[in-house]
């Protein structure tokens, strides 16, 4: 009983201290991410402190809830409604789940936006996607291009035939391939998101295209596969794997030469411009079709018909930057 | 004539008053807990005190705790029923599919208790029919239930409800009072009345203290244990109908993990998880207390993280407590 006494008048002692040392006057935005503890998030954050940091009168609250689930971010919302914040950005674990949540948000004037994972149109202003698959089937290419000043044969290991986001980034990704001089798409072949698979069909590639310069795949299970094949080959230097991967399964291929570069969104940037929506939009700057709004050192957003914005084109990662961000996904 | 009166030896049916049990009872000790932590909730945010956003907190709580009156009962029988979220989870595919056919409210809400029903019906049989142990039957249908929805929606979900439906989740009685907190609080009523007032209550203590005593006192044990686990069942149901309106869709992962918070919030509320005691006012407390450690600690925005430990030592503090009362209590009087 004494224990418990005394754990409770800690518990709200330290809890009183910290809620004393939040300024009233700030404006308040809510960074709400899938769960707490995931590395991705943790470096949104990152970008959201910097951003409130440049902003001056704007106190990020991070939060979330301990396991990815719907119930748990609503529990989050609710809490953060009661609080008055002035604006929500969400990055859902449901789409439509959060919808009445966020709708009840809107009612008392909080500005919600949706990042990352986004929510149905109704429970949110806006949403930011990372980018847009015209940008990143441009910079599939343009990474295989930017090592291959001469031009060469570029082969696409793909996931499996049928998944959408990958056919859509190819068709963007050959409709600027004039733009690339010399460069030459020979095949395209599908690992089905499956390492093994993966692996074999770029031996394969190996084989049948003997002038082969540099496989693309945009999907993070191809580009690693790829990768290892291409090492296993003594391929190293004359094949340079890129695409889309995840810095943490990328470092060691950047670092042995296997793959000079590659692209995925960058999590600092995405909540650094989530939290620059959110004041926009506080601030008075209304999210429709069309409309144009400001996310500091990242430029503008132009909204499209349901009013979702691409960020900007997918970061690009290689032997300076790949250690730094393994770390945090 | 000489009458011989018998005067009626009067056996106190207790040992001490009705005020001093009341005092020392594990309800008192939650009730300043829960006091306490209104206290420090009330003091920490300047939000706490709204009624609105009281309103909103009991949300955390509701669907839950109807589940935890249920799994009260079910427990004090000495049995168990970790199905239940799954249930949840299986009643809720249910509806949505409904939706789908056109189905209007309702419908839904038949389908929603039936469903629940039926799961309870399939845990009872297996559990009283074929006496196989409780904890076995349910983490098994706890898996059978939430695969099916997993079959049934994949990775999709079901949405559309009908407006009216929303209601269950999103309405409200009168001024702050949420349809599910007035449900919530009947069922705390009903429930206490069950448990505390009537034969069946009492048939359940006396399953849970000695059920080859209850067996050979003519109580019907297995019919007994049967209906609980219908009630289990019906309760998730209902609480299936409230989540599904509140979130307003169906997603397989619905409810993910409730079995625990539920079982949770029903020992937190004294009752003996071994069977034969414990009591509905203690119940309707820890989920108070749980709803509002859960709401204090978002307002301040501490990391869930840090709600789960607080909630788990405050479990096994209240279980711990009383074994070292007694521990203490005994070793005084020698």
């Amino acid at each position: 009983m004494k224990i418990l006494k005394s754990l409770m008048v800690t518990a709200a002692v330290s809890l009183a201290l910290m809620a004393n040392a939040a300024h009233a006057e700030n404006k308040k935005i809510a960074l709400v991410v899938k769960a707490l503890g995931i590395g991705f998030f943790e470096a949104a954050n990152k970008g959201a402190q910097e951003a409130a940091k440049e902003l001056g009168d704007v106190e990020v609250i991070y939060t979330g809830p301990t396991s990815t689930t719907a119930e748990g971010q609503i529990e989050v919302i609710n809490s953060l409604i009661a609080q008055k914040v002035d604006a929500i950005a969400v990055s859902a674990n449901d789409t439509d789940a959060l919808v009445p949540a966020l709708k009840k948000a809107m009612d008392r004037g909080i500005k919600v936006i949706s990042w990352d994972s986004g929510v149905a149109k109704e429970g949110r202003m806006m949403h930011l996607n990372p980018s847009s698959n015209a940008l990143i089937g441009n910079m599939i290419i343009k990474l295989a291009a930017d090592n291959l000043p001469e031009g060469g044969d570029v082969a696409v290991l793909s996931a499996s035939a049928t998944a959408t986001n990958q056919n859509t980034w190819i068709a963007e990704m050959k409709k600027v391939q004039g733009n690339y001089k010399g460069i030459n798409v020979v095949a395209t072949v599908y690992g089905d998101d499956l390492a093994d698979k993966s692996y074999r069909e770029t031996q394969g590639l190996i084989q049948s295209y003997p002038n082969l310069k540099a496989i693309i795949a945009p999907t993070s299970v191809g580009i690693v596969a790829a990768a290892q094949a291409v090492t296993d080959a003594g391929k190293i230097g004359q094949i340079n794997v890129t695409g889309l991967g995840l810095p943490s399964e990328m470092a060691g291929h950047v670092k042995s030469g296997a793959s000079k570069s590659f692209a995925i969104w960058n999590p600092i940037d995405l909540g650094y411009s989530a939290t620059m929506l959110s004041y926009d939009l506080i601030n008075g700057a209304e999210a429709k079709p069309g409309a144009e709004l400001k996310m500091g050192r990242m430029g503008t957003v132009k909204l499209d018909d349901n009013n979702e914005g691409a960020m900007a084109d997918p970061f690009v990662y290689d032997a300076k930057n790949v250690e730094e961000f393994a770390k945090i996904f | 004539m000489a009458e011989t009166h018998l005067t009626p030896r009067n056996i106190p049916d207790r040992l001490e008053g009705r005020g001093a049990r009341l005092l020392k009872s594990w309800e008192s000790l939650l009730f300043v807990v829960a006091c306490l932590i209104f206290l420090g909730n009330s003091l920490a945010s300047p939000y706490f005190l709204d009624p609105w956003n009281l309103s909103d907190a009991t949300f955390n709580f509701t669907e839950k705790a109807m589940i935890a009156f249920a799994m009260a009962l079910v427990i004090i029988a000495g049995e168990i029923d970790l199905s239940v979220a799954s249930v949840i989870a299986l009643a809720s595919t249910a509806m949505g599919y409904a939706v789908q056919l056109g189905f209007d409210t309702p419908a839904l809400v038949a389908i929603g208790l039936s469903v629940g029903l039926l799961c309870g019906a399939i845990n009872g049989l297996l559990i009283t029919g074929l006496g196989l142990p409780s904890i076995v039957v349910t983490i098994g249908t706890m898996s059978l239930f939430r695969g099916l929805s997993f079959i049934i929606l994949g990775d999709q979900a079901f949405t559309g409800y009908p407006d009216s439906f929303s209601w269950f989740g999103q309405g409200y009685v009168w001024w702050v009072f949420s349809f599910e907190f007035t449900l919530f609080v009947v069922l705390a009523v009903v429930y206490g009345v069950v448990l505390h007032k009537t034969n069946f209550g009492r048939a359940v203590y006396a399953i849970g203290n000695n059920q080859t005593a209850a067996l050979f006192s003519g109580i019907r044990v297995g019919r007994i244990k049967f209906i609980l686990f219908l009630l289990t069942g019906l309760m998730a149901g209902l609480a299936s109908i409230c989540l599904t309106s509140r979130l307003g869709s169906t997603r397989p992962s619905i409810a993910l993990g409730w079995e625990l918070e539920v079982v949770t919030m029903v020992v937190l509320g004294g009752v003996n998880i071994l069977g034969g005691s414990g009591t509905i006012p203690g119940v309707v407390l820890a989920a108070l207390i749980m709803g509002m450690v859960t709401f204090g600690f978002g307002l301040l925005n501490v990391p869930g993280i840090v709600m789960s430990i607080f909630i788990g030592l405050l479990l096994i503090s209240v279980i711990a407590l009383p074994i070292l009362w007694r521990r203490a209590r005994h070793r005084l009087a020698h």
